[in-house]
């Protein structure tokens, strides 16, 4: 149980609207993650759905049954929130086992819950220690805890990984996606981070200024983006744009072609071009070409491929591998 | 600051300030110490003669001692349940967004800015008197026989003056505290299912637990040694219902003129402020390290 849906949902500050109606279906059981700049609502929307903001127009309904209105505790979603919001005076097991106290459990119940949670998010150890004594990916998987022991319809995840540093970044996203595989449960997680989005989702809402440029699976938007936003958003490094002539040419206003879709060649090709950075990753190499009348284009070749600042290089684009957009920036299918 | 030669600097530059501090306290206990030994009244001009424990016991033995301990006690206890409680009300409600916030809170504070005298005359003779007060003029408007606060519950009257100009401080301290209380934690516990009540007890209480330390270790320095309010007002009276430690000191060495007694009181008075400390550390000295 966990499917929620959102109709001509709006919410406005002020004067100002952040979310312009906005329709969403999120499936039960589903990993949806919302991605996009910051200050582009994706926060705000994951509030409205725990119920810490109102919802200005339009209805958040939860398994069918209308909840706009209903309180944050009882819509049965457990939020992971960006500083952890652990209760610093409580130990670890105390902090797990608010929101169980809070329900009114029994102590038994409590107990065993709290051991089960602990045992899967290997805390056994950690019971009796506050939050200050724990490194960040312990706190982590704290908050998780607390929010697993509620057994919610949905969890909420606002942007969780923001604090670690990258290798922890790395395996918290594999142990949340793990998380996901065992209970089977509807997860909404906002981050700004693409990668985050691409390795963990099911499918992704891409928003911008609180509108849903597209939603679909990852390899979809990496395939077949609906606009110059989605385009540019997804995919490491950014898709090159061109305009002019060769746009022309395709019978489009703008095409791009995604780094890894250029070939590189240093005697001949379609586009000359100086290297002007090369960006030695080991696997891969980040070539930024500095073209004659393209403008810069980066270009992703093999690690072995060897060429330095300076070096003259040659572009080559993969036809079919070219996105279109028009004048309105929508891709031309 | 690690090198040797810096620390030196740093102790030579300290040196001044703790000398002039050390003696600024010794100079004046020691002093206290060597008159509480003495038969020194000074309506007995030239006699200075050591009477070794004469002054403490005559002082520890006095009726008007224990009825002073037991007033400073309450005074201190009563001042700071009203500062405490009412402080952490008055916090959260100024926390609370609302229309002239800043005005609200200025008044708020401003008990905190009237020097004690002029409180404490304020309160005896615009609110309490019996005949002019504003408070005596509420009961007869009511048909009711008014109240002479300071005649029946004199203590009472002047816990009630001295937590209305310590309030301000409890509140101050408070809600700074509560505006450090990180807004993520309200909102979890709200998810968690918390009645505004649990979240009271179980997040804010909690997270406000050092700031009330310090303002109970704060407020008790002070309130040991309240004496304008009783000077001002009751002068001690009626009888010796509201005298305290610190007015009974003052009785003995200004008004009996009987330096040595007074200072001996004066030790007693150290020796018990620190017995209040030593408990008041016990209790709740925990709360400030984390």
């Amino acid at each position: 149980m966990g499917e929620i849906v959102l109709d001509q949902v709006t919410k406005t500050f002020g004067h100002v609207q952040v979310i312009p109606p906005l329709d969403l279906q999120i499936e039960d059981g589903e990993f949806v993650v919302f991605v996009g700049p910051s200050g582009c609502g994706k926060s705000t929307l994951l509030r409205l759905i725990a119920g810490l903001e109102d919802v200005t127009t339009g209805e958040i309904r939860i398994d069918g049954e209308p909840a706009t209105h209903t309180a944050p505790a009882k819509r049965g979603l457990a939020m992971v929130f960006q500083s952890y919001a652990l209760y610093p005076h409580m130990s670890v097991k105390k902090n797990i086992a608010f929101p169980l106290k809070m329900a009114g459990l029994p102590q038994s119940v409590i107990e065993e819950k709290v051991e089960n949670a602990a045992k899967v998010l290997n805390l056994t150890d950690y019971l009796d220690r506050r939050p200050g004594q724990l490194s960040g990916g312990q706190r982590q998987r704290v908050a998780i805890g607390r929010a697993i022991v509620r057994e919610p319809s949905a969890f909420l995840f606002d942007e969780p990984l923001s604090n670690l540093d990258a290798a922890l970044r790395v395996n918290m996203r594999l142990e949340i996606s793990e998380l996901h595989n065992s209970l089977k449960t509807t997860m909404i997680y906002v981050t700004h981070d693409q990668v985050e989005a691409m390795t963990m989702a099911d499918k992704i809402v891409v928003l911008n200024a609180g509108r849903v440029e597209q939603v679909g699976s990852p390899l979809d938007l990496y395939n077949a983006p609906r606009n110059l936003f989605v385009a540019g958003f997804i995919g490491s490094p950014k898709m090159n744009f061109i305009e002019g002539e060769t746009a022309e040419a395709h019978r489009a206003t703008t095409v791009g072609i995604r780094p890894e879709h250029i070939a590189v060649s240093t005697d001949a090709g379609s586009w000359a071009g100086v290297v002007s950075v090369a960006e030695h990753l080991g696997s891969d190499t980040l070539l930024h070409v500095q073209t004659e009348n393209l403008g810069t284009l980066t270009a992703r070749v093999d690690g072995e491929f060897s060429v330095r600042h300076g070096s003259r290089v040659f572009l080559t684009p993969q036809e079919d591998k070219m996105h279109r957009f028009d004048a309105r920036g929508l891709a031309i299918r | 600051m690690a090198t040797t030669h810096s620390r030196a600097a740093a102790r030579l530059m300290l040196s001044p300030a703790v000398l002039l501090l050390l003696g600024w306290m010794i100079i004046p206990l020691s002093m206290t110490i060597y008159f509480s030994f003495l038969h020194y009244n000074l309506l007995i001009p030239g006699t200075h003669d050591f009477i070794g424990f004469a002054n403490y016991s005559y002082f520890l033995t006095d009726p008007a001692f224990f009825a002073a301990l037991f007033n400073t006690l309450l005074l201190v206890g009563g001042v700071l349940a009203i500062t405490i409680v009412g402080g952490v009300l008055l916090a959260i409600l100024l926390d609370q967004p609302m229309w002239g916030q800043g005005i609200v809170r200025i008044l708020v504070i401003a008990p905190f800015f009237v020097m004690p005298t002029v409180g404490a005359l304020v309160w005896k003779n615009m609110f309490m008197n019996p005949v002019n007060g504003l408070f005596a003029h509420m009961a007869k408007a009511l048909g009711l026989q008014p109240f002479d606060f300071l005649a029946q519950a004199p203590l009472a009257s002047i816990i009630g003056m001295v937590a209305w100009q310590w309030l301000p401080f409890a509140t101050l301290i408070l809600l700074t505290a509560l505006q450090s209380l990180d807004r993520e934690q309200l909102e979890a516990s709200e998810m968690d299912g918390a009645s505004p009540f649990s979240t009271f007890f179980y997040i804010t209480l909690p997270h406000l637990a050092r700031a009330i330390t310090v303002v109970v270790l704060i407020q008790t320095i002070f309130l040991l040694s309240v004496f304008a309010e009783i000077l001002v007002t009751t002068n001690g009276g009626p009888g010796y219902a509201t005298t305290n430690i610190t007015y009974l000191v003052y009785a003995q060495s200004l008004l009996q003129f009987d330096v040595g007694g007074g200072s001996a009181g004066g030790i007693v008075a150290v020796i018990l402020a620190n017995i209040v400390a030593i408990f008041l550390m016990r209790m709740i000295g925990k709360n400030l390290d984390i």
